[in-house]
């Protein structure tokens, strides 16, 4: 059978690792996004990569009104209905501090709007009796810090809402993934002091497959991203809060 | 972030840069790279010498611009973006029934990469140059990109293929594919005692893909021995590979000291029964066969490595044979040594290819190495050949004129298109070929 893979935020490099890779394994790929000449360029690589089909969708996560016509289209496919959510946004804590009103978008970007798509697009995965979302938060959204915790934040918020559509789709046979990122070798990262181990998004796609076939919860990736969380969780908040980490 | 401040090296390490480098992950972002601060196109950084550096100065990483743009079955023309690997089309098209016609030593190499150094391949002798299957070129100059073809605009296509970047950022090309039978070689491989007969064979060879590998430590009656390796692409299944090894730090210097390289040699040279052998081979372990030796330089440690590669006419044979009697008696080899028989193939102004011999040899940075090197880079001269330049990092700038005859054209070419000289990179600064008029 046909798996079906929509992804949210195609244009980013993680996503277009993932939507190769599953390329390679004879998915069908709806790429999601708003620059829709360079995901045109994206859905060709796909199919000369070994997707039975590929396509370019207009999607923005600040808009609900676009999320009906994806699921109409996607539900026109025979096959499983799977969804990866690679969208967010993360301008520079000092920006949102100056104008506080850029939080909303963050909070779109990164949290309700995909939320909302996967709202939309759950009843159809419930319909066929299987599915996976794998959602792409991130460790930020483990502990709020200093740095980043308005994006933190939405991504703490999207990380429950996951944890709730798993306990929801498991009823009707689907699976949730959710995957907390460490640093990733991205356009997002590149040139940014203060990075260390940034893993290939080849590498990042690698362990999304895996944990898919292996039905995972929650994962870290790189792996010892749970190691230095767990550290960084552990450490009690009269302490943190006085820290920069 | 659109700029990182990075030091780079070229492949052979010797040579490095600090300096701004924008990895573009889309068309958009390239323009706004170029638009903020122009630079000169690199990719992997698989040249060995300063081909691929810019020191101080911006350049713009392309390996993130890698998709496959379309393709069509009939005619069997690929077009890609420019940062993508060479290997990757094999990859995925080998098994298909199709190869890049030609294909360097390394899978690492990017299009954009093939074009402006013109690459060859063990075909050359028969296919001819990297560039003479390219039909479409898409360029950006200053933010506005335009398609060029062999016919559209014949000055200016001679002038992008070998030609360092100098005309501005190749942003994505089109290939014609070659039919292969399948994604596995055969390939035989012969034992040959000395230089003559190591031309002979490789004169007479009927192969597709042809190499020879030399043991550039023999002297006297054995100068030039090596293994000759005749290839054809054909179809069946080989086990699969093992997983991809690296090279985990810096060998210290003696792990390529005379005695090892001379045991090495001798024992890579008799693996090989003198009656021969023929075996089946994946591909890409045929065509980059230290492809899966990652970081494969740091062999050489810390200080790094030069490759000499020159190409000598037909007519001065002898020459090939002075340069390898003057190598082996320096004693400054390492156990990496190739021959090639040339065709005349060639697409650029500036492309390395000529027909003759093709001689390249791997040596470990060091005072005695660049002397041994400047005196092979005379003797070229002398003969009329010339040195690659996407192996360069040594060549003084008195030798490109006679080298590269058509050096003027180029020259007032790049400086019409170009005139800031914003696409130059260590490597044309060296030689100085912008002011070549």
């Amino acid at each position: 059978m046909t798996e079906n893979w929509i992804i949210l935020g195609a244009t980013s490099s993680m996503a277009k690792a993932f939507g190769r890779a599953v390329s390679v394994e004879g998915a069908r790929v709806f790429l999601a996004g708003r620059d829709m000449a360079d995901l045109e360029t994206s859905a060709e690589d796909c199919r000369l990569r070994g997707a039975v089909g590929a396509e370019a969708v207009t999607f923005d996560a600040r808009d609900i009104s676009g999320f009906g016509a994806i699921v109409e289209r996607v539900t026109q496919e025979d096959g499983m209905i799977n969804v990866a959510v690679f969208v967010g946004s993360m301008p520079p804590q000092a920006e949102i501090d100056a104008d506080p009103s850029l939080i909303a978008g963050v909070v779109s970007d990164s949290y309700t709007g995909p939320a909302a798509f996967l709202q939309t697009i759950a009843p159809a995965m419930e319909a066929r009796g299987g599915g996976t979302v794998i959602g792409v938060g991130s460790v930020a959204g483990d502990r709020g810090r200093i740095g980043n915790y308005v994006y933190g934040s939405a991504k703490a918020g999207f990380h429950t809402y996951l944890s709730g559509l798993r306990n929801r789709l498991t009823r009707s046979g689907g699976h949730v993934v959710t995957v907390k990122p460490g640093f990733v070798d991205s356009a997002m990262t590149w040139g940014i002091e203060g990075m260390f181990l940034v893993a290939p998004p080849e590498n990042v796609a690698r362990d999304l497959l895996a944990a898919v076939e292996k039905k995972k919860n929650t994962i870290y990736t790189p792996f010892f991203w749970r190691i230095i969380m767990g550290i960084i969780k552990a450490i009690p908040e009269r302490m943190f809060k006085k820290m920069s980490v | 972030m659109l700029w990182n401040s990075l030091t780079y090296a070229g492949w052979g390490r010797v040579k490095t840069a600090s300096g701004p480098v924008a990895r573009p992950e889309r068309v958009s972002s390239l323009q706004a790279a170029l638009a903020d601060d122009p630079g000169p196109a690199i990719g992997h950084c698989r040249s060995y010498g300063d081909a691929c550096l810019n020191d101080g100065r911006p350049a713009v990483k392309m390996v993130r611009l890698d998709r496959m743009i379309g393709f069509d079955e009939t005619t069997g023309i690929l077009e890609a973006e420019a940062g993508l690997k060479v290997g990757e089309i094999a990859r995925v098209f080998a098994p298909r029934g199709w190869l890049p016609t030609v294909m360097p030593g390394t899978g690492f190499a990017t299009v954009g990469g093939c074009i402006a150094n013109d690459v060859h391949g063990k075909n050359h002798h028969g296919a001819g140059s990297f560039g003479q299957y390219v039909t479409e070129i898409t360029l950006m100059q200053g933010g506005k990109q335009t398609r060029i073809t062999p016919q559209s605009d014949p000055e200016l296509f001679r002038a992008t293929v070998g030609g360092m970047g100098q005309t501005g950022v190749i942003v994505a090309a089109k290939l014609q594919l070659l039919a292969c039978k399948g994604d596995v070689m055969v390939v035989t491989e012969r034992r040959i005692d000395n230089f003559d007969s190591f031309v002979a064979a490789l004169d007479g060879s009927k192969a597709t893909y042809t190499v020879g590998w030399i043991d550039a430590t023999a002297k006297g009656d054995q100068l030039g021995r090596g293994i000759l390796e005749e290839g054809e692409t054909d179809y069946g299944l080989v086990p699969a590979k093992k997983s991809s090894k690296s090279v985990p730090f810096n060998a210290p210097r003696f792990a390529l000291s005379k005695p090892v390289v001379k045991a090495f040699n001798n024992a890579y040279y008799r693996r090989v029964s003198e009656a021969g052998r023929t075996s089946v081979k994946p591909i890409q372990d045929y065509f980059f066969p230290l492809d899966r030796i990652h970081d494969w330089n740091r062999l050489y440690g810390k200080a790094g490595f030069i490759q000499f590669q020159c190409v000598v006419p037909m007519g001065k044979l002898s020459a090939v044979k002075r340069l390898l009697e003057k190598i082996a008696h320096s004693g400054q080899a390492s156990p990496l040594a190739v021959l090639k028989r040339m065709g005349p193939g060639r697409a650029g102004m500036m492309s390395f290819p000529m027909e003759g011999y093709t001689l390249a040899v791997d040596f470990r940075a060091g005072k005695k190495a660049f002397k041994l090197i400047n005196e092979l880079e005379n003797m070229t001269a002398e003969a009329g050949g010339r040195v690659y330049f996407a192996k360069d990092a040594t060549l003084g700038a008195q030798h490109v004129p006679a080298m590269y005859p058509e050096l003027s054209t180029f020259a007032a070419v790049i400086n019409k298109i170009d005139p800031d000289g914003v696409y130059e990179t260590d490597l044309t600064r060296r030689l100085k070929i912008r002011s070549a008029l």
